[in-house]
């Protein structure tokens, strides 16, 4: 593959110019129309009946077109699991649900019309903790959950509060630990965090006579919002159009559809009228999708030689008031549960718990970030029992070629072992650093695997356009937020038809031009939607041969193509410019030979099964992506403070399609880890968010980021394109657990829960004085 | 009707006259009645730093100021940077350094490097850090921001 001449090199972003010019079109600096604006009136408790709404005043409010409620339109939505309306029916499940939406000429006008909307509840008991509603006399949120349509692969028990229980039974739990000679138990938590892209969430939509809905959205799919308004408001998918545009950042809360059918009845009482909603920061905090809580109970049974045996995790996930996608998280949190271990023995029960909290949903790492803390954090536990090397005991135990995952399926290309040592050699494992001034230091390292979380057949496609002038066009249905799919793919485009990246074109998705994407999440684009360009690539190259071999009265088999022209192996005179080809080629007698080249590609996994529905067993992944973090902290005593001194960061990419946007993207995922282990927590006050703002709610800015080492590691995946694998959620996953590690290392005390406040951090070594 | 009042300004070099609304911020009248989409709104509460602008040179939070204040001002906008299709040399680096991901954050993250450059042209990474800590990048190219802002000192 060293004859590579594109992929695997650095070229600039094809969003570059337009990013650093202000050019760039983000949704809302689009002129669509003659707009309206709109507003949502929301829940003030978190569970209760609505007894009454009053909207008379609203409705005569100067501006107002328009006024919505649950009642007008309880038409039912989700991705996995039916569950949610667009505005609630009859009952509000979470502090802030929207229960009213109100369109007018001013975004004031809306806003003031909001304000006389009156509501009236009787307020029901909540259940804000899952490990509460769990329990058999809990309250019940959904009362329906045995009536909801459900994808067939999730297991909810209707009576009760739990959306999904997930099973992992591989092995001989019970002689696994028989073989062990010590066993560790310990209880985890993670809270709830909030992705809190700058870009918050957007959406218009306009209803043109003939029936046409045309949606624009910072969705992460717009196919996926088509398909799921389609079945929603029952409309054939040919008269639902779904714009996209730059997103400001996804990270997941864009992930399936969310506001983009509040809309929809307004607009279609003002045909020809844009109805657009621009969600506020505190409307982006509390009504989009938070990280799902976690609470854990994690047992390992290991020998004394560190030899992991045996691993139980019961896994209790507060999953909101809406899990229409949080069931899927709990399912691959479920099948990945020894995180990047080889364990024979393992039971697992993974349960998403509705609650009164606002609704969860995917955040990068889809549940990894939460599970593989507890996983982390235990070996570390286990290391130190036994008084082995942490390092020594993840080489020992981590997945190699040829290992199984907790579902049984059997990882290829793998290299776990050199991604550790990267990071260990680099912040100096092993020797210890005093502090100075009285401060303590320590290192940590810690471990990481992902896979896509998606369906088994979960499709890509993809268009290549050649133009009269050998130039191209790609076109395809992923999304850009930032990740570089459009550079990226180009590059795989240029690779495969010898057509420099500066001669391709290509641009985010419009759903009535653009081929089938499922989503653009779960770090899967690379490798499907690239491999679908890869083959429509081809496809283009063989037309373009069998064109040339017709032109020139050549055999196919006996010509070459250098990306200019295609000339006969036997003489290189023989020959057509990549134009000749192109332009409706045609012979030397006028007679045409074949219209323009438009090569097509799609993908579909061939690899994934359905998983067993008693032990959880079967292949969940595409492809499994390898990591791992290093960290060296120091501590001051006095306040409790973390800094952090070194923090190196691996990745297994396969093949970085462009080294510096995979380098890029490692840093942005290891600071997103960065800032939840040491800042970030949602909390609530009886299902209440009390931190919706960037003063309350802080992420990591400058101050906070220190130098990161980064380490791309390349081994190649064999089937992804020119080896390559996704990398945008992994390099988050472990920062959390080598931070907490490292601070356990200079402290002697144990973290089970992050992130690690000053406060935290002070009192646990108070406490252990 | 809401109140307006005329002002006159210059905006990237040109000047200017139009009625401000009262009480409508310079977020909203850089964006709704000058068509300069490229400054951003994150937060519209003066905490993530997307909508900086520079006001007679100095970098503010457009949605903390009143559009009517930019009476008798000088605006520069991230539309302002580029002459006749040329970058200035503090995109260029950003281009170079690939210092965003999503891209939401950089004209304001670029308008505040601009003004830390006037003021310091040869800023280190604390002075950097000091001088951008109000523009939150969630994307995290905090690391590529520093290299770019020290690459285009040094030029
Ligand atoms: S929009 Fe002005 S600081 Fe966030
Ligand atoms: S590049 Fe996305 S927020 Fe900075």
């Amino acid at each position: 593959m060293s004859d590579l001449k594109t992929v695997g090199t650095t070229v600039p972003r094809k969003d570059a110019m337009e990013k650093v010019t202000g050019a760039a079109e983000f949704i809302e600096d689009r002129y669509m129309g003659p707009m309206l604006y709109a507003k949502m009136k929301k829940s003030t408790v978190a569970h209760g009946k609505i007894v009454r709404i009053d909207t008379d005043k609203a409705e005569k409010h100067p501006g107002v077109k328009a006024v919505l409620t649950g009642k007008d339109y309880p038409n039912m939505i989700g991705l996995y699991l039916i569950d949610r309306t667009f505005l609630a029916v009859d009952k509000v499940r979470f502090w802030g649900e929207p229960v009213a939406v109100v369109a007018a000429t001013s975004e004031k006008a809306a806003a003031e019309a909001v304000e006389l909307i009156e509501v009236e509840y009787e307020e029901l008991p909540g259940v804000f903790d899952p490990r509460e509603g769990i329990k058999p006399d809990a309250p019940i949120i959904h009362e329906n959950l045995g009536n909801y349509e459900i994808v067939p692969i999730f297991y909810p028990k209707p009576g009760t509060n739990i959306a999904n229980h997930f099973k992992i039974r591989k092995g001989d739990i019970e002689e696994g630990f028989d073989q062990a000679d010590h066993v560790l138990e310990k209880e985890y938590y993670v809270p709830q965090m909030q992705h809190v892209p700058i870009e918050t969430h957007k959406a218009a939509v306009q209803w043109s006579p003939d029936g046409k809905l045309t949606v624009w959205s910072t969705a992460q799919s717009p196919n996926v919002v088509r398909q799921l308004l389609a079945k929603s408001l029952d409309i054939p998918m040919h008269k639902i159009r779904v714009i996209s545009s730059y997103i400001g950042g996804g990270f997941g809360c864009k992930a399936g559809a969310s506001i983009e059918g509040l809309l929809v009845p307004i607009a279609q009482k003002y045909p020809g009228h844009i109805i657009r909603i621009v969600f506020d920061r505190e409307e982006d905090m509390q009504g989009t999708f938070t990280r799902q809580a976690l609470f854990s109970k994690l047992r390992t049974g290991f020998t004394k030689d560190g030899r992991i045996t045996a691993l139980q995790y019961e896994m209790i996930w507060d999953g909101g008031a809406y899990t229409e996608y949080g069931v899927n998280i709990v399912r691959a949190a479920g099948y990945s549960s020894t995180g990047a271990y080889d364990i024979p023995n393992v039971k697992t029960d993974s349960y998403c718990v509705y609650t009164n909290n606002s609704i969860g949903g995917p955040v990068r790492g889809f549940g990894m970030c939460e599970m593989q803390w507890g996983i982390e954090r235990q070996i570390e536990e286990v290391a130190k029992h036994l008084n082995m090397d942490p390092l020594e005991v993840r080489l020992k135990n981590g997945m190699k070629r040829g290992s199984t995952t907790a579902s049984g399926q059997v990882v290829h290309d793998v290299d776990y072992e050199k991604c550790l040592k990267l990071v260990a050699d680099k912040i100096g494992w092993g020797k210890q650093e005093s502090g100075k001034d009285g401060k303590l230091r320590g290192k940590g390292i810690a471990g990481l695997v992902k896979c896509p979380a998606q369906p088994s057949n979960a499709a890509s496609s993809a268009i290549i356009r050649i133009n009269e002038d050998g130039t191209a066009h790609v076109m395809v249905g992923a999304t850009e937020m930032g990740q570089g799919m459009l550079t990226a793919i180009s590059q795989i485009a240029s690779e495969a038809l010898h057509i420099p990246v500066d001669k391709i074109d290509i641009k985010v998705p419009d759903t009535d031009f653009t081929p089938y994407e499922w989503q653009s999440v779960g770090s899967r684009i690379t490798y499907t939607c690239g491999t679908s360009v890869k083959r429509a690539a081809e496809d283009a190259l063989g037309q373009i041969y069998c064109i040339a071999a017709n032109l020139l009265e050549v055999p196919q088999e006996d010509l070459s193509y250098d990306g200019k022209k295609v000339y006969s192996n036997k003489d290189p005179n023989i020959k057509a410019t990549i134009r000749e080809i192109a332009d409706s080629c045609k012979k030397c007698t006028g007679e045409g030979i074949a219209g323009p080249i438009i090569g097509r590609g799609s993908f579909v996994p061939t690899n994934m099964t359905n998983l067993d529905p008693e032990t959880g067993q079967g292949n969940p992944g595409l492809f499994y992506c390898f990591g791992a973090t290093g960290v060296e902290v120091e501590i001051d005593p006095e306040t409790g403070v973390v800094e952090i001194l070194q923090l190196a960061s691996s990745i297994d990419a396969g093949k970085a399609i462009n080294p510096q946007l995979a380098t890029v993207q490692l840093h942005g995922g290891t600071i997103m880890g960065l800032s939840t282990a040491l800042y970030e927590e949602v909390r609530f006050d009886k299902g209440i968010m009390l931190n919706r703002n960037f003063t309350d709610y802080k992420i990591a800015t400058f101050d906070n980021v220190p130098h990161i080492d980064s380490f791309i590691v390349e081994t190649p995946e064999t089937n992804g394109p020119y080896g390559a694998r996704g990398i945008g959620e992994q390099p988050m996953i472990g920062v959390a657990p080598a931070i907490a590690n490292a601070v356990s290392d200079a402290l002697g005390v144990e973290f089970n829960s992050f992130p690690l406040t000053p406060e935290k951090v002070w009192r646990a070594l108070k406490d252990k004085k | 009707m809401s109140d307006k009042i005329k002002i006159k300004f210059t905006v990237n070099g040109d000047s200017e006259e139009r009625e401000a609304v009262v009480g409508e911020t310079l977020l909203k009248f850089i964006r709704d009645e000058l068509n300069l989409t490229g400054t951003k709104s994150g937060c519209e509460i003066g905490e993530c730093g997307a909508c900086t602008v520079l006001l007679d040179g100095k970098p503010v939070n457009s949605c903390l100021v009143l559009a009517v204040e930019l009476d008798g001002k000088e605006l520069l906008t991230i539309e302002g940077l580029s002459k006749n299709g040329e970058l200035d040399r503090l995109q260029q680096a950003f281009i170079d350094h690939a210092a965003f991901q999503c891209g939401y954050c950089t004209p304001g993250m670029i308008m505040a490097a601009r003004s830390l450059l006037e003021r310091n042209p040869n800023p280190n990474d604390s002075e950097i850090n000091k001088a951008l800590s109000g523009n939150l990048c969630r994307c995290g190219a905090y690391q590529e921001i520093r290299d770019a802002v020290k690459d285009s000192a040094s030029k």
